[in-house]
């Protein structure tokens, strides 16, 4: 095993674990911070695949923004301080039977795959992975299209969104 | 170097997780916090694939980059839903608001 699989192992068994806190923990803004952690997992990873534009963007809107934005709607819908009651419905175990039908049916599909054990060949150490990425998000022969129907979409979705919570009181 | 495998099943893995909290969390926020974990878990699945192919091919980045777009205005509009309902029933949790069901 190299340093690298040792690195990721790590990364990801720790990913997984704040993950399952994020879904399991009772106290909501306890399960917001797993979700930072989570997200900062995530962003190692990007780390490690060579991805910094990525990564970098992982902790500036992720972390930054969204996870904050849930930390705010967390405070802001909430009567106490304390969680009442259970957290979990009654059909919990349903969940938890069909999330562990599909990670055994896509284990199943993933290791089924010819291409599974190909392996990265090295990075071209003169290849610039962000120019690249934005010349292709720019360039009318590559992404420019979706690029700019993301950002049409979400300005839609943010004046909606002020939209739909304006007090109109 | 890491096996794809290792990223695949780490993104399953972090997948269900998601979708384990998304249909069995009561409250509203708590959902919307699964759904980010399983648009994370594409984003992981995107950048390895990009990764693993032909690295000068960037679309695997790209689609991330939509993906993040995506995710942002998924969580502004559903937890500005998640408000306006407190505000108006006083509640969050997905089983009481059943406004919509006789």
């Amino acid at each position: 095993m190299t340093v690298d699989q040792i690195i990721f192992l790590v990364v990801a068994v720790g990913t997984l674990i704040a993950a399952l806190r994020v879904v399991t923990t009772g106290n909501l803004v306890h399960a917001a911070l797993w979700l930072i952690a989570t997200l900062f997992g995530v962003a190692v990873t990007f780390a490690i695949l060579h991805a910094s534009f990525l990564a970098v963007v992982q902790v500036v809107v992720y972390i930054g923004a969204i996870a904050i934005l849930f930390i705010f709607a967390v405070m802001l819908t909430r009567k106490e301080m304390r969680d009442r009651g259970p957290q979990m419905n009654r059909n919990w175990w349903f969940g938890a039977l069909l999330a562990a039908v599909t990670f055994g049916g896509l284990a199943l599909i993933v290791s089924g795959w010819s291409g599974v054990t190909k392996t990265a060949t090295a990075y071209p150490s003169d290849f610039d992975a962000v120019s690249a990425l934005g010349n292709a998000l720019v360039s009318p022969d590559a992404y420019v299209l979706p690029f700019e129907v993301a950002s049409v979409l979400l300005v839609a979705a943010l004046v909606g969104a002020v939209y739909v919570a304006f007090n109109r009181k | 170097m890491v096996p794809l495998s290792w990223y695949l099943i780490f993104s399953a893995a972090l997948f269900s997780i998601g979708l384990f909290g998304v249909l069995s969390r009561r409250n509203a926020v708590a959902i919307l916090l699964g759904i980010e974990l399983m648009l994370n878990s594409v984003n992981v699945n995107l950048a390895a694939f990009w990764r693993y192919g032909n690295v000068t091919d960037i679309a695997g980045q790209v689609f991330a980059i939509i993906v993040f777009a995506v995710a942002a205005a998924e969580v502004s509009v559903g937890l500005a839903l998640v408000i306006s309902i407190y505000r108006k029933r006083n509640t969050v949790i997905a089983d009481d608001i059943d406004m919509l069901k006789f």
